[in-house]
């Protein structure tokens, strides 16, 4: 199973200072975040993509092109790349080329948009949405298996004898994983190919996740794509994580009650009992985490959000490290327990899957305590 | 009738006070489509829907972009109701800011055709077409089939004389209570339609 942070890129103040972070600033505190998500032993850095203030990220391939040079395990992703207003011509070029550089530690996820503005600057029709995703989608996945394609639709220039360059590292596709949040069309869309589902998990009911998962998971068996335990998903989530909870509650209230994407709605109490966000102890999290397999059933990639609500970057650390040191090993060990054998990993790169197996027969041989000494930050500085 | 097949009548009422006119409205217009389905044979479960108690999870649902249980509840409930009584006070010309948080809620894909009562409360009679230029297109816009008479319940209607005539209060509440109870019996159970159980095939999602 997969562990990893998803960061939206937003600019947003700390609202307990009132400062906000220059877009310098959150710019290289998401490269930091991904690199201490690798540092701290987990396996999935995903950035968002915006083309509005206040955020950040609009251009998701040169950064995760930069991190890939800074790192050496991290699978690196999207949350979400926007299958409607990019040219898919351009997604296969710029995933196809970050798949190169990185040694194919590379997939993404899809998603509309939901910024209406964004679609006429981008030349498109947010009632289109839909359309959009599905042919942009059809285009990009031959682009992807064709060396050669002539195509015509309804929303882009045709093509006749295009090829997209790079083609594929070794000739194998970025895994795609379909994100929605309520569209059963898209949970239709990603069991037709095949693709994983990613369900972002932030704002419940719980219901609704059970709901579309599920469908998602009948239908990639009627497609022919394997059994539904077989289905590849994905999940979010959010935390703030003290050693103690009531530390973590003090600490984390004020960002709760003013942040842009929290607050004047629900008490942070009503939040965390009403969707999965866990303010708490790390064995809160992990509880709460483990409790999302009753939900999905046994999953492959769980992505959490914790550089929200405007909390300063040294904080954003000290949860990266926590999570690494004490709930991800956790969650890895008692997710296994009772999994099924049948039920498969995320695909990753052939390329990637023999590094790692490289890394953990030489991890094998070597003494027990050395690899974490190196990556991750003592326990004692978690008190810091 | 057993139970589990009883059509559902669902009264929405958006008033304030405690006891409310608005209530007290919605509750005589329930009581005579009850009565008339009756009649008809037919058994209905009702159930009442408070707005007032719904507020704080409305503004929230706003703000936070999903539905407390309590409230999705509520959404339920409206929208597998076999029919629907709503009932609002009239401020500013128009339904109060309340009634309306409610139904911007409403998936409009699931009230096609469902037999609603529109009603309302106010000051004086002066307002009584608010029924007719902000309520009915409100309804209009989810498809619904609003009924031809809309009851409109003044103050002085309350003390009004005209009980037994046609044109007044009672005889006007009859009237729609009639025109609902007749609607629900030839509209039979509502089938919401569940997206997430009968899914559209992928080459069909395609061609539309």
């Amino acid at each position: 199973m997969q562990f990893g942070i998803f960061s939206v890129g937003d600019v947003t103040p700390d609202p307990t200072t009132g400062r906000a972070p220059s877009e310098a600033e959150r710019i290289a505190a998401m490269v930091a975040i991904a690199l201490r998500t690798e540092a701290v032993g987990l396996d999935v850095f995903a950035t968002g993509e915006h083309h509005n203030p206040p955020f950040v990220p609009s251009s998701p391939t040169t950064m995760l092109g930069y991190i890939a040079a800074r790192t050496e395990r991290l699978i690196l992703s999207t949350a979400t790349t926007l299958i409607t207003t990019n040219d898919p011509v351009k997604i296969a070029e710029d995933y196809a080329m970050l798949q190169h550089l990185a040694g194919g530690r590379v997939d993404l996820m899809l998603g509309r948009g939901n910024m209406g503005p964004v679609y006429p600057w981008f030349g498109q029709d947010i009632r289109n949405g839909i359309p959009l995703a599905y042919e942009n989608y059809a285009l990009l996945h031959r682009l992807w298996r064709e060396d050669v394609v002539d195509w015509e639709g309804k929303f882009r220039t045709p093509l006749v004898g295009f090829t997209s360059t790079p083609r594929p590292l070794d000739g194998v596709p970025p895994f795609v994983w379909q994100g929605s949040i309520r569209s059963p069309e898209i949970a239709e869309q990603a069991a037709f190919y095949g693709d994983g589902f990613f369900h972002n998990n932030i704002f419940w009911p719980a219901e609704h996740v059970r709901q579309i998962v599920a469908l998602y998971r009948r239908r990639f068996e009627h497609y022919g794509h394997g059994p539904a335990d077989q289905a590849i998903v994905g999940l979010g989530g959010q935390t703030f994580m003290r050693r103690n909870s009531q530390d973590a509650v003090r600490e984390f209230r004020p960002y709760f009650d003013h942040a842009p994407v929290y607050g004047g709605g629900p008490s942070l109490e009503e939040y965390m009992e009403q969707t999965p966000l866990t303010v708490g102890s790390p064995q809160q999290v992990i509880d709460r985490t483990l409790a999302f397999r009753e939900i999905v059933g046994d999953y492959q990639r769980q992505l959490f959000l914790v550089d929200h609500a405007g909390l300063p970057i040294d904080t954003v650390l000290e949860q990266l490290d926590m999570l690494g040191q004490l709930v991800v090993p956790v969650l890895r060990r008692e997710f296994a327990v009772n999994r099924p054998p049948n039920v498969p990993e995320a695909p990753v790169h052939p390329r990637v899957l023999a590094a790692q197996a490289a890394l953990a027969a030489e991890a094998a041989q070597a003494p027990q305590s050395a690899p974490t000494a190196e990556t991750a930050p003592a326990a004692a500085e978690l008190d810091a | 009738m057993s139970t589990a097949a009883a059509p559902s009548l669902v009264v929405v009422s958006a008033g304030l006070s405690q006891p409310s006119s608005t209530r007290l409205l919605a509750d005589r217009l329930s009581a005579a489509v009850d009565r008339h389905l009756r009649e008809a044979g037919i058994e209905p479960r009702i159930e009442v829907i408070e707005l007032r108690d719904q507020a704080k999870d409305l503004v929230n649902n706003l703000l936070a972009g999903f539905p407390s249980p309590g409230l999705q509840a509520a959404l339920d409930a409206v929208l597998g109701a076999d029919g629907l009584i709503a009932v609002t006070p009239i401020f500013s010309a128009s339904y109060s800011g309340l009634f309306k948080l409610f139904f911007d809620l409403v998936e409009r894909d699931g009230f096609a055709g469902k037999p609603v009562l529109i009603a309302a409360t106010g000051g004086t009679a002066r307002h009584s077409l608010a029924l007719e230029h902000a309520m009915r297109p409100l309804f209009a816009y989810l498809n619904a089939a609003v009924v031809a008479t809309a009851v409109y319940a003044a103050t002085e209607d309350w003390g009004g004389g005209g009980v037994a005539a046609d044109g007044g209060l009672v005889g006007r509440i009859d009237r729609a209570a009639l025109e609902l109870s007749a609607a629900m019996a030839v509209r039979g159970p509502a089938a919401p339609k569940d997206p997430f159980a009968d899914p559209v095939p992928f080459d069909q999602l395609l061609r539309s």
